[in-house]
């Protein structure tokens, strides 16, 4: 039997919408038989990662927590995608975002005012888009393949948060600790649930996420940003600068994964460690993909993958699954969802071979 | 400076340039072809564990780098399927490799964390290999000598045989190459699975050769600078070969003035140097204009025959 692929005149809207779906159920599909095969509990891994979080109520807020960062990068990411901008490197920007407003929490140390907490989310966002701006300025200036120079600058923003860290911003009065004073209460993101540890980075990210919606869907430079990407050649006739288009998308790629440093700094860290990068930034790609670049399909894929934070550390304190495992579910999810991308553009039909022989 | 140092300098070079020479000829392979694969550093490090693993588990350093081949090209091969059979995006499909061969890699490792096997050392006798001045040319892995004879081998391949023009036909005008009748899918899937054995040899050449040993993320982002080198190298065999020894330098300049406690600059400043000297070079390349016409003209481009 062959599989014959048959191009849809349109791209199927209906495929389109289910594929996501289709990726996850097949990624927990598969991940089951793969896991058992490896020799673990195939069934109680997919169990754990997947629905544990979601049958356990406590775990909620985790989850909340989780994909605040996710859903906030990835929106950005989003639009630099559509725009056949390839912004890879979210995760230094995420990690400037959060120097930078570190930076405004310990020049403010020991004053206090309702100020501080929201001039460090602009300090985060403008660091964030600042350390995206140099891929923007070597692209367009240099024509420097964006994908290569934003992933170099996550390595360098990783030595740049190592060397705050060990020198100039260690805390004196933490033991010689590589990390920075505990911020103080007007510099912490305060809980809007109370007795959760829900911050309220949570509902900032879902009010970017809809804001992005409303950019992307009702104004002119969100239909720019589309056009640009989908049709290069039309959007240069009607008028359209390719380089700002460019600069648009990197600046508000990394300007959200800036201010979702931040937001994790101020919330979950309260101080800024080595440890910061978690590879959020890497992530928010698969959430990208998954949302299918649009911010309200980024809301659910950011909570989908936030599954499988949570549920992948139940996993590992439960069943002492690794926790390399959850990185592999993640991969999966994406190469399903591109894989499956194929029934969008076309129609898969399966036929007898037409002649013997014939096969090739 | 003593001659010893010199030869040690030179011998830490050839280590830190050999394994990104191998991953980024087999990419240039691949983009030659037309295809972009940016899974390059999840090949290496699916290659890394497996030639450690079957190195570790058999006692046989060769066994383990063609395990580790096959390893790598059998992930080039999903790629190939994803990208070239199902029309994926290249880029979305190239980054989804790498996260998952980091996982993966990490996951098949577990076990294998904190074990040692012996270097896949010199095979000449000790009289060359650990001689004090002659070792500069006789102290390396065989692999070292079979990444130069690569590079020549590539270079002809490309350059003068028949099979090569074909290639660079496919990747220049997939269309063109199509309507005379060669195969454009299977020429890029061969193409896509020699980068992928490529890049096995070159994650093994760290667990086996430079650290003989499994860590997660051992290669710690190599491959990346090996993308990068590719696109230095204006897509050209000699040239990468330069290149890769050039980036050994400036990496082997970390590690010695580390070793020498040289402390004018933070030691942070010398572990980013690598991939800020990576952006330098791409800038003044891709200023020149060279880099958009050398790239082969259907890079990242998918291609369906609309038979």
């Amino acid at each position: 039997m062959l599989i014959e692929l048959e191009k849809r005149k349109e791209p199927s809207t209906a495929m389109l919408y289910l594929t996501p779906f289709i990726a996850v159920i097949a990624t927990m599909l598969a991940g089951a038989v793969i896991f058992t095969l490896m020799g673990l509990d195939g069934l109680g891994a997919v169990r754990k990662i997947f629905l544990a979080p979601l049958v356990d109520s406590y775990k909620w807020q985790d989850l909340g927590v989780k994909a605040a960062p996710l859903i906030l990068i990835g929106v950005g990411l989003a639009i630099g995608f559509r725009a056949n901008v390839w912004n890879i490197g979210a995760e230094g920007q995420y990690v400037m975002g959060g120097l930078a407003g570190t930076g405004v929490a310990l020049a403010t140390w020991g004053m206090t005012g309702w100020w501080i907490l929201p001039l460090m989310c602009i300090a985060g966002i403008a660091g964030g888009a600042a350390y995206a701006g140099i891929p923007a300025f070597l692209k367009t200036r240099l024509n420097v393949n964006e994908i290569l120079s934003s992933l170099m600058l996550t390595y360098v923003a990783i030595q740049v948060l190592y060397y705050l860290m060990r020198g100039p911003w260690k805390d004196p009065d933490g033991f010689n600790f590589p990390q920075t004073r505990l911020f103080s209460d007007d510099q912490i993101l305060p809980t809007v649930v109370s007795g959760t540890v829900v911050h309220l980075g949570v509902p900032l990210a879902f009010a970017v996420a809809v804001a992005a919606w409303l950019v992307m869907t009702r104004s002119v430079f969100g239909f720019q940003i589309r056009v640009v990407g989908a049709a290069p050649a039309a959007a240069r006739y009607g008028g359209f600068n390719t380089n700002r288009t460019i600069w648009a998308a990197l600046l508000a790629g990394g300007g959200l994964a800036g201010f979702a440093g931040i937001l994790e700094a101020a919330g979950p860290f309260g101080q800024m460690v080595p440890q910061f990068p978690t590879g959020y930034g890497f992530t928010a790609i698969i959430v990208a993909f998954l949302g299918r670049l649009h911010p309200i399909g980024i809301v659910l894929a950011g909570i989908i993958l936030a599954v499988t934070y949570v549920g992948g550390e139940l996993a590992q304190s439960s069943i002492g699954l690794p926790a390399a495992a959850t990185g592999v579910f993640q991969a999966m999810m994406l190469f399903f969802l591109l894989a499956t991308d194929v029934l969008v553009k076309y129609r898969v039909r399966f036929a007898a071979p037409a002649r013997a022989g014939d096969a090739t | 400076m003593t001659d010893s140092l010199l030869i040690s300098i030179i011998m830490t070079i050839v280590g830190a340039a050999t394994p990104i020479l191998l991953a980024a000829l087999g990419e240039l392979v691949a983009e030659k072809s037309g295809v972009l694969n940016l899974g390059l550093e999840g090949m290496m490090l699916i290659g890394a564990v497996t030639g450690f693993a079957v190195t570790a588990t058999t006692g046989s350093a060769p066994l383990g780098v063609v395990a580790a081949m096959i390893a790598s090209a059998a992930s080039a091969g999903l790629f190939g399927f994803l990208t070239l059979t199902l029309t994926a995006n290249q880029v979305a499909t190239g980054l989804a490799l790498t996260i998952f061969g980091i996982g993966l890699s990490a996951l098949a490792g577990g076990n294998y964390v904190g074990q040692t096997v012996d270097v896949f050392g010199s095979v000449f006798p000790a009289s060359l290999a650990e001689h004090p001045v002659l070792r500069v040319v006789f102290g390396y892995s065989p692999l070292v000598y079979v990444s130069v004879l690569l590079v020549a081998g590539v270079s002809w391949f490309l350059r003068k045989s028949r099979a090569g023009l074909i290639l660079r036909a496919v990747g220049e005008s997939d269309i063109s190459a199509h309507s005379i009748g060669y195969p454009v899918i299977a020429v890029r899937y061969m193409a896509v699975l020699f980068g992928g054995a490529m890049a096995g040899i070159a994650g093994c050449f760290y667990s086996l050769v430079l650290t003989p040993m499994w860590a997660e993320q051992l290669t710690a982002g190599r491959g990346w600078i090996a993308l990068a080198l590719v696109v230095f190298a204006g897509w050209r065999p000699i040239r990468l070969l330069l290149g890769a020894y050039l980036f050994g330098a400036v990496m082997t300049l970390e590690l010695h003035a580390k070793a020498a406690g040289f402390s004018l600059v933070a030691p942070e400043f010398l572990a980013a140097m690598p991939y800020l000297a990576t952006i330098a070079v791409l800038a003044v390349i891709s200023a020149r204009k060279a880099g958009k016409l050398l790239a082969p003209a259907c890079l990242g481009k998918p291609f369906k025959p609309s038979s």
